[in-house]
């Protein structure tokens, strides 16, 4: 038999005494991607956490310099493969933008609702996994009943499941399935049937409850220091939506709410993202009768030149503000690209957040901030 | 506040500043020293610039660009700083302590770009292997074995 504390000095050479460093990850099931966190722990209290980032890095913001216009907007969806959909709207809106090329509003409407569905098929996947890493195995294959159908509307239209590359500056890269919005509405339906199963399963769960409430507590001014967006700074009770800030495509025409919660735990994120799934409802909704007829791409060069000049583009993914730099020299290729990812801010908050907390709760806190890894590293 | 309200703000504080109404947001050009000044100042009121949403750094082949995107979350105002920097020994003062964000996104600048940031907390390699030679984002970086330029 060893003697414990023996153990704990022996591995604590370099640090001071009683700290125990421990590895999570690469591979760790919670972690959902390669996220390496160093852990340095009192006991069982967290006391620092360091993330080692770049298992992933494809150095995408390079590989850009030498792509056009056109073909840049693939490698995007790589990126957060999640809301691919939202980062290709990004990457087109910026071109757009930058050559004051005309979109089409048949275009704009049905980019609008692809978005939204996106969004909803990414907090459904969240839900899943989230609670998976909490414990809760039966919620995954609630959520994931709903994003299938999602996710058939997306091969329907786009021919893909996951990167759809279905934007191009200009518009769309073809139109619509005839079924579109049939299918859209048959998902309305349902997900308005089911939605409850998710309060009662998880919202109402006391476990689950326990478990968030009062775990992983981000305060709105250091939401803002650490440059938070999306759910993790709007369950803080910082105003942050891009779609109401700067709204794009036909959200200015739309109506529904900013979810704002301002108790900053985990549940808040929760319920932040809960609540967002039903404005995006509310979204396609408004617009999925009114589609107009038309074209549904503009007329756009078949090489398309960026003015010298440098362009920014916000959008508002699952995860919070997505924007796009380019700085163009007036050629055919950026000269320099900087995606800045929503995710890489998010994480940045993580040691701030679990610092003090105990090493069970990292995983509701981690779990909360919803990263996707391959948008960190980039 | 308009942008003139914000250039004669900013030129009480940084003298020596140009600016540049071209683009969708003000952009205006500090010498890298006055940068640390000029970040407190603007963090106050009136200004209120809260929130840094976007920090990088541009190759110009003869020097390199900070590039510090900023907005206020009170009054929703954009302004964007840029510092050149010498290409042989760049160097900028940290905002780490004023935004927070900056910790990550100057880490990932100084392993791509080389920038030292002076009185950073923690600067280190934070994507790249620690023995990673070079700068990748450079334009002068060539990889041969691990083609990134297409």
């Amino acid at each position: 038999m060893y003697n414990q504390t023996e153990i704990i000095k022996d591995t604590t050479e370099l640090g001071p005494e009683g700290e125990l460093v421990v590895n999570m990850g690469p591979q760790h099931p919670a972690t959902h991607g390669v996220l390496h966190l160093v852990v340095t722990l009192n006991g069982e209290t967290i006391k620092k956490i360091e993330p080692h980032l770049g298992y992933i890095h494809r150095s995408i913001e390079k590989m850009c310099e030498s792509l056009t216009y056109r073909q840049f907007i693939y490698v995007t969806s790589r990126m957060d493969y999640l809301s691919s959909h939202i980062n290709n709207t990004a990457c087109a809106l910026l071109v757009e933008k930058g050559m004051q090329i005309e979109v089409p509003e048949r275009a704009q409407y049905v980019r609008t609702i692809l978005n939204e569905l996106t969004r909803i098929a990414s907090h459904e996947l969240w839900i899943g996994a989230m609670a998976m890493d909490l414990g809760a195995f039966t919620p995954f294959f609630y959520a994931f009943r709903e994003r299938e159908m999602i996710t058939d509307i997306m091969e329907d239209t786009c021919g893909a499941r996951l990167t759809m590359n279905y934007i191009v500056p200009g518009g769309l890269m073809y139109d619509i399935h005839p079924d579109f919005q049939n299918k859209v509405k048959a998902f309305i339906k349902q997900f308005k049937e089911k939605v409850t199963e998710y309060e009662d399963l998880v919202t109402n769960n006391v476990i689950f409850q326990s478990r968030t409430k009062g775990v992983g507590i981000l305060s709105a001014e250091d939401a803002i220091s650490f440059g938070c967006t999306g759910p993790v700074a709007r369950a803080s009770g910082v105003s942050c939506d891009i779609r109401k800030i700067a709204p794009y495509d036909v959200y200015a025409k739309v109506e529904f709410d900013e979810v704002i919660e301002t108790a900053g735990d985990s549940f808040a994120r929760y319920m932040v993202r809960i609540k967002e799934m039903n404005q995006s409802i509310r979204i396609i909704e408004q617009l999925i009768d009114t589609i107009p007829e038309g074209d549904f791409v503009g007329k756009t060069k078949n090489v398309l030149k960026l003015p010298k000049g440098e362009f920014y583009q916000r959008v508002e993914t699952a995860r919070g503000d997505f924007g796009v730099y380019i700085v163009s020299e007036g050629g055919t290729t950026p000269y320099r690209i900087k995606f800045r990812s929503p995710g890489f801010s998010n994480l940045s908050a993580l040691s701030h957040m679990a610092e003090g907390s105990k090493i069970g709760d990292l995983m509701a806190t981690m779990g909360t901030l919803d990263l996707v890894i391959p948008d960190i590293d980039r | 506040m308009t942008n003139e309200e914000i250039k004669v703000y900013i030129s009480s504080h940084a003298p020596s500043v140009s600016y540049d109404e071209t683009g969708e947001w003000l952009n205006l050009t500090i010498e890298a020293a006055e940068w640390k000044d000029l970040a407190l100042a603007i963090t106050r009121s009136p200004l209120k610039m809260d929130y840094l949403f976007c920090l990088t750094c541009l190759d110009w082949k003869t020097h390199l660009t900070m590039v510090y995107h900023l907005t206020s979350t009170t009054y929703r105002h954009n302004i964007v700083v840029k510092a050149n920097l010498i290409l042989d020994k760049p160097q900028i003062e940290t905002v780490s302590e004023i935004w927070r964000t900056a910790e990550f996104h100057e880490r990932e600048v100084f392993e791509m770009f080389g920038v030292h940031f002076l009185n950073h907390p923690d600067l280190r390699k934070l994507i790249l292997e620690e023995d990673f030679k070079g700068f990748p984002l450079r334009k002068d970086f060539e990889d041969p074995i691990n083609m990134i330029k297409l």
